[in-house]
């Protein structure tokens, strides 16, 4: 947490599949807390987490992170 | 997977943690009634006197062993920033304490006390977690 936060859109990507933080979290071998945490900005995922989230939605990095 | 790591290491943690609970509670029992009615004399009131210790030992090492089988990076990083909120809490209460001892403003208080202090933290370290990002650090 600090003034560098990245921001995601993790959430509507994920509301745009019909996918629950559950659904998500099982898809990435992570607990439901850390894509609630993702998700609200409250925790920026390291590097090899970004890879495997971006993978899951079929898009790059970029596409997902943004700077804050 | 991942979240199954994460179960099979906080499953392990509560085993290792009740196991060194209970070799506290055995030993410091067992200490107090042999050392105290001076049933014991010798190397053995040293062995008795170190076991209690070495006890809670054994959940400091618990707590480690969890944070290098959590394999959820978020849950270790919550588990982690648990432990240094009771290392902090526990040396600054410890040292201000020693302190104000050095010139006899408070009573003494035994150095294994600093241990349970840190159990304390660990629990502030806990609600700490929970307000500021949402967990307590365990799997749901």
């Amino acid at each position: 947490m600090g003034d560098n936060q990245v921001k995601n859109r993790l959430k509507v990507l994920r509301a745009e599949r019909n996918w629950s933080q559950q659904d998500l979290a099982q898809q990435l071998d992570v607990s439901r807390q850390s894509v609630n945490a993702i998700e609200t900005g409250k925790y920026d995922p390291s590097l090899p987490l970004a890879f495997r989230i971006a993978e899951t939605f079929g898009m790059t990095i970029e596409e997902i992170f943004l700077r804050g | 997977m991942i979240c199954n790591d994460n179960g099979r290491a906080q499953k392990a943690y509560t085993k290792r943690m009740a196991v060194a609970m209970a070799a506290y509670l055995i030993t410091l029992f067992a200490g107090e009634a042999l050392i105290s009615r001076n049933l014991v004399s010798g190397p053995i009131i040293w062995l008795l006197a170190l076991l209690p210790g070495l006890s809670i030992i054994g959940a400091f090492y618990a707590i480690g062993k969890l944070i290098l089988e959590t394999s959820d990076e978020f849950i270790r990083m919550l588990i982690v920033r648990q432990t240094m909120i009771a290392t902090g809490f526990a040396l600054s209460v410890a040292t201000v304490w020693g302190f104000l001892e050095n010139y006899d403003l408070v009573v003494h208080v035994d150095a294994y006390w600093i241990a349970i202090l840190w159990f304390f933290g660990f629990f502030i370290g806990a609600i700490s977690n929970r307000i500021t990002y949402g967990a307590w650090g365990t799997i749901k």
